[in-house]
C-alpha cells in the first residue's frame, strides 16, 4: 500500500469519526435541550438546534474527536497505560490482604456514613440505591452468570410485594394466618424462587433472544393480571395498608416505622449475606457450570453438566433477590400497585447491570450505585441538570454507547473480558444465547 | 461383510439404525456391537455418517428407528435413545468433537474439574453455605484433576487459559475432560485432526493408556489410517449411512468393498471377485 | 355464541388489524432473516411513521375533510411520509446500533441489549419532543364512513383504506424479494452471509436495505395505525410486541409467514375478545406469543431463514 493512499484511508476514516461525534454531539444537545409538546412538537428541536448552545456541543464534539484521532494515533502508549492500570488492580485485588481489607473499609462506611446524611439521601439510599442494588445483584446471576437475558425480571419483584399484601391481610384475599412482614421473608422468596422455576423449566430450552421475548410477554402478562383481577390483587389502584417491619422475640422487640435507616441497616443486612453467598456460588461448582454453559452449552452438556437444570436454577437465584426487594419496599412504603411493575423498570436493572459489569459481583453493585446516584445527584445542577422524564432517553442511549465501546463494563470480572475478547477473535460466543445444539460441524 | 457379530460381553449395542434429516438419509440401517475393553474405530469416507452416529449414541439426535443398548456393567443395560446428553454422559459414555470445544475462556484446570464435577452433587445451597460436604468435595475433585491433568501429560498447564493451548494440547485436555467423567465408554471424534505427527504419536499413545491403564472401552473416529490400523482391535467401516465391512484392522484393509468405498470402482477384472 | 352473531364484522376487523400486524411483522422477519437479530426497535420506526404522517397531512389537509382524489392523494401522501420517514430511521438505527457491534463482532446478546437501549432512547426521545399526550391524524376522508356491507357487517372505509394499502405493498415486497437482485441479496445474506459475500453479495448494503424495506413498511403501518387510534410517543410497544408475535407464529424469517401469522393474530385477537372484557383482550394476544415460543417456535408456516416462501 503506498503512502498516499494510506494517509487517504486514514483521513477517511478520521472523517467519518469527525461526522459521527459531530452527529452524536447533536443529539446529546437535542436531548439536554428543552422539550416539545403536542401542540409545539418542533420546540425541542429548534430550541435546542438554533440555539447559540449548539456551538458548545459541537465544540465539544470537535474536541472529543481530536482526543480521539490522538487516542488513535497513540493506541499503543494509551493501551500500555489502561493495561498498567489494570494490572495493578489485578495485583492489588489479587492479594488477600488488600481485598478483605478493602471490603472491611467499605462495610466500616456503609455502617457509618448513612448516619451523616440527611433525611432525603438517606431515603435515596434506600429507595432508589439500596433496592435496585439488590434487585441488580440479582439480575447479575441470570443475565452475567447464566447469560440469559430475562425482560420480565421485575415480575419476581411483584411477587415479593405482593406477598407482603397477602401474607400481611391487606389484600382482599386473606390467608389463613396474618404474619408480620418480617416473617414473610421467607415466604416471599420461596413464592419468587416457585414462580422463577414454573417461568424458567418450559422457556429456558429457547434461544436467547426467544426466551427475551417470552419473558417480556410473561411480564407483560402478569402485568395485565394484576391490574384487572381486582377481587384478588386489589386492581389498578393497589393495596394499601402493608405494615412496616417489626420482630418480637423474646427479649428483642423492633419496630420499623416510617425512618429510613432501620430499613436501610436491614437492606444493607441482606445485601452483604448475598453478595457473600454470591461470591461463593462463583467460585463453587454452580458457578463454573453457568462458565461452562455460557462458554459451550453442548460442550457442558456432553460433559454431565445439566443445561437447563442450572438454567433454572440461576433463574430462581435471581428472582430470590428480586423478591425480597420487593417485600421490602412494599413494606416501607405500605403500598403495591401494578403499575409500579413495568417493563421499563426491568430494563433499567438491565441497564444497572450492564453498566457495571455483567458476570460481575461489584460490578453489579457499583453499576447500580452510580446509575441510580447520579441522577439524583445531577437533577438539579446548573450544568448537567436534567428533568426526571428525561432521564430513559440518557439510559437507553447509555445502553447502546456500552455495548459498542464497552460491553464488559465499567469493572468487569476478568472471565468476562477474557470471553468477550475471545468472541471477538472468533473464538467462542460469550453468551449462552445460541442455544442449539448442533455439534455436528463438519462431514461424519 | 456386514454381518453383526455376536460379542460376548458388548458393552455397547447399536442395532439398525435410522437417522433421517426432512429428505436427507444420514444413518440408513446400522448396526454394530462393541465389546467391553476393546479400542473400536470407524471409518468411512467424508459424510458417510460418522460424527451422526457419534450423535446418536451421546443423545444428541433421536433416530426415528432402531436400538442403542449400552451396558454400564456387564449385568446392568440401559437404552440410550431418548435421554438427554448430559444423561447420557452420567450413565458413562463420554465423547470430545471433531473440532475441540473446550471451555475457552476458563483454565485448562477449570475445563477438566468442570467434568469431574458433574459426578458430584454440590447444590447452591451446598455451595453458598460452604456445608462441610461441599467443603469435601472440593478438595476430592481438586486432586482428581490433577490426577487426570497429569495422566495427560498437562500437569504443568493447568493454570494456562485453554484456547491459549497449543492444538495439540487442547486435544489432550478435551480427553482430560471427558475422561474426568468417569466414563465406562469414550468416543473420540477424530482426536487427531490437525495435529501434527509427534502430536499423533502422543495422541496413539494417551489412547492406548486410556484403554489399558483405566479400563475405559474407546470408539473412536478417525481419517487417519496409520493411527487406526495402530490402536484399533476392530474397524467397523461406514458408507452411505450404512455399514459396508467390520472386522480386523487387517481384514478391513484387505475388503474389496472398503477399497471401493474410498477409491471409487476399480474398473478392472478383479481375480476371485466376491465384489 | 359471543362470536357467532358479529361473526362478519369480527371478521372484517380481524381481517384489518391483521394487515396492520402483517405489516409491522415484516420488519421484525425481514430483519431477522438477515441477521438473527429481534430488533427491538422497530416499534419506534413504526411509531415514527405514525408521526411522519401526523405532521404531513396536518399541514397540508385544510379545514374540511377531503374527499374522492383529494382524499385518495392524502391517504397515498400519508402512507409513503409515514413510509419513508420510517425507513430513515431504520437505516440510522441500523447504521448507529448495529453495525459497530457487527464491525467488531460483538456476541449475540450485545446485539440484543443495544437493540433494547435504543428501543429505549427513541420511545423516550420521542415523548420528550412531541410530548406525552396523543394526538390525531387530520382525517383525509370520513373515518367513520362505511364502505359497503358484507352478509350485513359494515366494512368501514378506513378497513377498506388499510386492506388495499397493505395488499398493494404485501404484493410488492412479494414480487421484489423474488425478482430484483435486492431481493436475491436479502435471501442469500439470510441463508448464509459468509458464503454470499464470498459470491460477491455486498453484505453491508443487503443488510441496510434490509433495515429499511422494513421501515418502510412499518412507518406506513403507523400511519395508517394512527389514522384510527391516534399517534402517541407510546403507541409502538404494544402493536410492536404483537407483531413479533405474529412473525413468530407465521415463521420468523419467513416473509409469506409473517403476513398469515398477521392476518392469523387479528382475527384470533377480534373473534376472542368478542367473548371476554376488554381489558383482557391484549392477554390474548401475548398468551399466544408465550405459547408459540414454548410449544411450536418454529411456527405455523416453519422457520425459513433464507427462503421467502
Amino acid at each position: 500500500m503506498s503512502r498516499i493512499s494510506l494517509s487517504s484511508f486514514r483521513r477517511s476514516q478520521n472523517a467519518r469519526r469527525l461526522a459521527a461525534w459531530i452527529i452524536g454531539a447533536l443529539v446529546l444537545a437535542v436531548m439536554t435541550g428543552p422539550s416539545g409538546t403536542t401542540t409545539t412538537p418542533t420546540a425541542g428541536f429548534t430550541g435546542s438546534l438554533l440555539h447559540p448552545r449548539v456551538l458548545g456541543y459541537l465544540a465539544f464534539g470537535v474536541v472529543m474527536w481530536a482526543l480521539s484521532t490522538a487516542r488513535v494515533r497513540s493506541r499503543d502508549r494509551v493501551h500500555s497505560a489502561t493495561r498498567g492500570v489494570q494490572e495493578l488492580r489485578e495485583k492489588l485485588l489479587g492479594d488477600n490482604r488488600v481485598r478483605y481489607g478493602a471490603y472491611l473499609i467499605l462495610l466500616v462506611a456503609a455502617i457509618l456514613v448513612p448516619t451523616a446524611l440527611n433525611s432525603f439521601w438517606q431515603e435515596v439510599l434506600v429507595d432508589q440505591i439500596g433496592v435496585f442494588v439488590l434487585l441488580a445483584v440479582g439480575l447479575n446471576v441470570v443475565v452475567g452468570y447464566a447469560g440469559l437475558l430475562d425482560l420480565g425480571y421485575i415480575a419476581f419483584y411483584a411477587i415479593g410485594a405482593y406477598s407482603a399484601a397477602y401474607w400481611t391481610g391487606a389484600l382482599p384475599v386473606h390467608p389463613i394466618l396474618h404474619l408480620n412482614p418480617f416473617y414473610v421473608i421467607p415466604l416471599a422468596i420461596l413464592a419468587a424462587v416457585a414462580a422463577g422455576v414454573i417461568l424458567g423449566v418450559p422457556t429456558l430450552r429457547l434461544r436467547g433472544d426467544y426466551l427475551a421475548i417470552v419473558t417480556l410477554g410473561f411480564g407483560e402478562i402478569i402485568s395485565i393480571v394484576a391490574t384487572n383481577l381486582s377481587s384478588v390483587t386489589g386492581g389498578a389502584q393497589g393495596i394499601i395498608g402493608i405494615p412496616h417491619f417489626s420482630v418480637h422475640l423474646s427479649s428483642f422487640h423492633y419496630q420499623w416505622g416510617l425512618s429510613n435507616l432501620p430499613y436501610y441497616y436491614l437492606l444493607l443486612g441482606f445485601v452483604v449475606i448475598v453478595l457473600v453467598a454470591f461470591r461463593s456460588l462463583e467460585n463453587s461448582r454452580v458457578g463454573r457450570a453457568l462458565a461452562a454453559i455460557r462458554e459451550d452449552e453442548v460442550a457442558a452438556e456432553a460433559s454431565g453438566v445439566g443445561v437447563l437444570k442450572y438454567k433454572v436454577m440461576a433463574f430462581a437465584i435471581g428472582a430470590s433477590t428480586s423478591g425480597f426487594a420487593g417485600l421490602l419496599f412494599a413494606s416501607k412504603i405500605s403500598f403495591v400497585a401494578p403499575g409500579d411493575f413495568t417493563v421499563q423498570l426491568s430494563i433499567l436493572i438491565l441497564v444497572l447491570v450492564t453498566f457495571g459489569g455483567m458476570g460481575s459481583l461489584p460490578g453489579a453493585v457499583l453499576g447500580a450505585a452510580v446509575l441510580q446516584w447520579a441522577p439524583e445527584y445531577l437533577r438539579n445542577h446548573p450544568i448537567l441538570g436534567f428533568q426526571q422524564q428525561d432521564l430513559y432517553i440518557y439510559l437507553g442511549a447509555l445502553l447502546v454507547v456500552m455495548m459498542i465501546f464497552r460491553p464488559s463494563g465499567i469493572w468487569p470480572s476478568r472471565r468476562r473480558r477474557r470471553e468477550l475478547a475471545l468472541a471477538e477473535e472468533g473464538v467462542g460466543t460469550a453468551d449462552a444465547m445460541s442455544g442449539s445444539s448442533d455439534p455436528a460441524a463438519g462431514p461424519g | 461383510m456386514s454381518a453383526p457379530t455376536t460379542v460376548a460381553d458388548a458393552i455397547v449395542s447399536v442395532e439398525d439404525v435410522h437417522l433421517r434429516f426432512g429428505g436427507v438419509v444420514s444413518l440408513a440401517g446400522v448396526s454394530l456391537t462393541q465389546e467391553r475393553g476393546e479400542i473400536l474405530s470407524v471409518i468411512g469416507p467424508n459424510g458417510a455418517g460418522k460424527t451422526s452416529l457419534f450423535n446418536c449414541l451421546t443423545g444428541v439426535y433421536h433416530p426415528q428407528m432402531g436400538k442403542i443398548i449400552f451396558r454400564p456393567s456387564p449385568d446392568d443395560e440401559v437404552s440410550i435413545i431418548g435421554r438427554k446428553p448430559h444423561r447420557v454422559n452420567q450413565v458413562g459414555i463420554a465423547r470430545t468433537f471433531q473440532t475441540s470445544r473446550l471451555f475457552n475462556a476458563l483454565t485448562a484446570f477449570e475445563n477438566v474439574k468442570i467434568g469431574v464435577e458433574s459426578r458430584q452433587h454440590t447444590g447452591p445451597i451446598g455451595a453458598m453455605l460452604h456445608l462441610p460436604r461441599t467443603v469435601r468435595e472440593e478438595k476430592d475433585s481438586d486432586a482428581r484433576t490433577v490426577e487426570l491433568l497429569d495422566f495427560v501429560g498437562l500437569r504443568r498447564r493447568g493454570d494456562e487459559i485453554a484456547s491459549g493451548l497449543p492444538y495439540g494440547d487442547q486435544r489432550r485436555l478435551e480427553i482430560a475432560r471427558a475422561l474426568g467423567t468417569g466414563p465406562k465408554l469414550l468416543l473420540l471424534d477424530e482426536p487427531a485432526a490437525g495435529t501434527n505427527p509427534s502430536e499423533k504419536l502422543a495422541l496413539e499413545q494417551l489412547i492406548r493408556r486410556v484403554n489399558r491403564e483405566l479400563g475405559v472401552s474407546v470408539l473412536l473416529i478417525e481419517h487417519d489410517m496409520r493411527l487406526v490400523m495402530s490402536v484399533a482391535d476392530r474397524v467397523t467401516v461406514l458408507n452411505f449411512g450404512r455399514v459396508i465391512a467390520s472386522g480386523t484392522p487387517g481384514e478391513v484393509q484387505r475388503d474389496p468393498a472398503v477399497v471401493e468405498a474410498y477409491l471409487g470402482r476399480v474398473d478392472t477384472e478383479e481375480p476371485g471377485g466376491e465384489g | 355464541m359471543c362470536i357467532i352473531h358479529p361473526f362478519w364484522s369480527l371478521l372484517v376487523s380481524g381481517l384489518s388489524d391483521g394487515f396492520l400486524y402483517a405489516l409491522i411483522a415484516l420488519g421484525y422477519t425481514l430483519v431477522y432473516g438477515v441477521l438473527q437479530l429481534i430488533n427491538f426497535a422497530h416499534s419506534e420506526v413504526f411509531m415514527s411513521g405514525g408521526f411522519a404522517g401526523y405532521f404531513i397531512l396536518n399541514r397540508t389537509i385544510g379545514s374540511h375533510t377531503p374527499h374522492g382524489l383529494d382524499s385518495i392523494f392524502m391517504v397515498v401522501l400519508g402512507t409513503v411520509g409515514g413510509a419513508v420517514f420510517g425507513g430513515l430511521i431504520a437505516y440510522v438505527l441500523e447504521r448507529a446500533a448495529y453495525r459497530p457491534l457487527r464491525r467488531r463482532n460483538a456476541p449475540r446478546i450485545a446485539f440484543l441489549i443495544s437493540a433494547i437501549g435504543a428501543s429505549y432512547f427513541l420511545y423516550n426521545l420521542a415523548g420528550k419532543e412531541f410530548g406525552r399526550d396523543a394526538v390525531s391524524i387530520k382525517a383525509p376522508f370520513n373515518l367513520d364512513g362505511s364502505a359497503f356491507r358484507l352478509f350485513g357487517a359494515e366494512v368501514q372505509t378506513y378497513q377498506v383504506v388499510v386492506a388495499v394499502a397493505a395488499i398493494v405493498m404485501l404484493v410488492g415486497l412479494d414480487r421484489m424479494v423474488a425478482v430484483t437482485r435486492l431481493g436475491k441479496g436479502i435471501r442469500a445474506v439470510a441463508q448464509d452471509a459468509d458464503t454470499a459475500s464470498l459470491m460477491g453479495v455486498n453484505i453491508d448494503r443487503v443488510i441496510s436495505q434490509t433495515f429499511v424495506i422494513g421501515g418502510l413498511l412499518g412507518g406506513a403501518a403507523g400511519f395508517l395505525f394512527g389514522l384510527n387510534y391516534g399517534v402517541v410517543y407510546s403507541m409502538g410497544f404494544t402493536p410492536g410486541l404483537k407483531a413479533f408475535t405474529a412473525a413468530v407464529l407465521g415463521g420468523i424469517g419467513n416473509i409469506r409467514g409473517a403476513v398469515v401469522g398477521g392476518l392469523v393474530l387479528g382475527l384470533v385477537e377480534n373473534f376472542g375478545s368478542a367473548c371476554i372484557q376488554t381489558s383482557w383482550r391484549d392477554v390474548i394476544a401475548f398468551g399466544i406469543l408465550v405459547a408459540v415460543l414454548i410449544i411450536r417456535p418454529t411456527g405455523l408456516l416453519g422457520e425459513r431463514l433464507g427462503r421467502s416462501a
